[in-house]
């Protein structure tokens, strides 16, 4: 049963880290066109490291947006990150700057892999295997886009768009087993549905954390 | 794009990934609040999920997004292994967006 319910880390973050570089094919292709230079848009990668806060950091300058806007939207949008570093602290080891060093490497995907593993020690695995295999995929891929320009097809024709939260969602599986889980995560995509008509991208997604309220009150019911 | 902003953004971005593995240090937390802790991400990744299938901007679109997310339910459901379950999910937006759909 648990072999069953389990994802081998190893495969699954080959997985992630393979969509991965197609999507930041098409990163480094947006960036170059809408002018931001090789090495800025290389950088970018480097040293951001979280995609979707990317990819909308770029699409608001080439929109005429001001780079504070940007910025504002990108640290938004990537303020699930605190969360995901509580969650994934435990598992890590050795002195500050090892801590330091990982923590660039908490993303969706290397948290959701290692929180869906049995153990600790498989959860750490989980998490560097994903982490590092994402870092030079995410890296690689930009770099490839950004020179390759329009000659890289399009990820949405490819229905790549539709890989990632389908592998989120393989993921998270085996934890939507318990129910507490279960009702936290749909209460939560629920609340960040209803809102993102009302509010900037981000926004909705932590609005979703209000989910975590309906585990409380079942918990509360059932105990 | 300037480099400031691009330093900013990493800057940000930094410290909130590393606000947890930094202040929590080599502490253990209680089990209940590391239960807590991981509810919460797993409500946010959850929520990133929906709002990566079914929002384009602000507007809510169902499209063949979605109907990559369906087969992919089905598919975990069925306990297929993961790589089966991107792929189908994978193949199922790519055919319809082939056929002119979503």
């Amino acid at each position: 049963m648990a072999a069953a319910t389990t994802t081998s880390p190893w495969r699954a973050a080959f997985m992630l880290a393979a969509t991965t570089g197609v999507i930041a094919l098409s990163f480094g292709v947006l960036a170059r066109t809408s002018g931001l230079s090789l090495v800025m848009t290389c950088a970018m990668s480097l040293i951001v490291f979280a995609g979707g806060s990317q990819f909308l950091a770029v699409a608001t300058i080439a929109s005429g947006g001001s780079p504070l806007a940007a910025v504002l939207g990108g640290i938004v949008l990537n303020a699930r990150h605190l969360p995901y570093g509580f969650a994934i602290a435990p598992l890590l080891r050795g002195p500050l700057w090892k801590r330091a060093l990982s923590s660039h490497i908490v993303l969706d995907e290397s948290t959701a892999l290692a929180l869906a593993q049995p153990t600790p020690e498989l959860g750490r695995l989980a998490f560097y295997a994903c982490g590092c295999m994402l870092f030079a995929f995410w890296n690689v891929g930009t770099l490839v886009g950004a020179l390759a320009g329009g000659a890289i097809a399009d990820p949405s024709a490819l229905g790549l768009d539709a890989a990632f939260p389908a592998s989120m969602l393989a993921l998270l599986a085996p934890l939507l087993r318990r129910r507490d889980m279960r009702t936290a995560a749909l209460a939560g995509a629920a609340v960040a549905l209803a809102a993102t008509p009302f509010t900037a991208p981000g926004i909705p997604i932590l609005l979703a954390a209000a989910g975590v309220l309906a585990a409380r009150f079942i918990r509360e019911e059932t105990e | 794009m300037t480099w400031w902003a691009v330093l900013a953004l990493a800057a940000g971005t930094y410290v909130l990934k590393a606000a947890g593995p930094l202040a929590l240090g080599s502490r253990t937390v209680p089990p209940h609040l590391q239960r807590s802790l991981n509810l919460v991400s797993v409500t946010l990744l959850a929520a990133l999920i929906a709002i990566s299938t079914f929002a384009e901007g602000r507007s809510l679109v169902l499209d063949a997004r979605a109907a990559g997310l369906g087969v992919a339910l089905v598919a975990v459901w069925l306990r297929a292994p993961f790589v089966v379950v991107v792929v189908a999910a994978t193949l199922t937006a790519a055919g319809l967006r082939a056929l002119g759909i979503g």
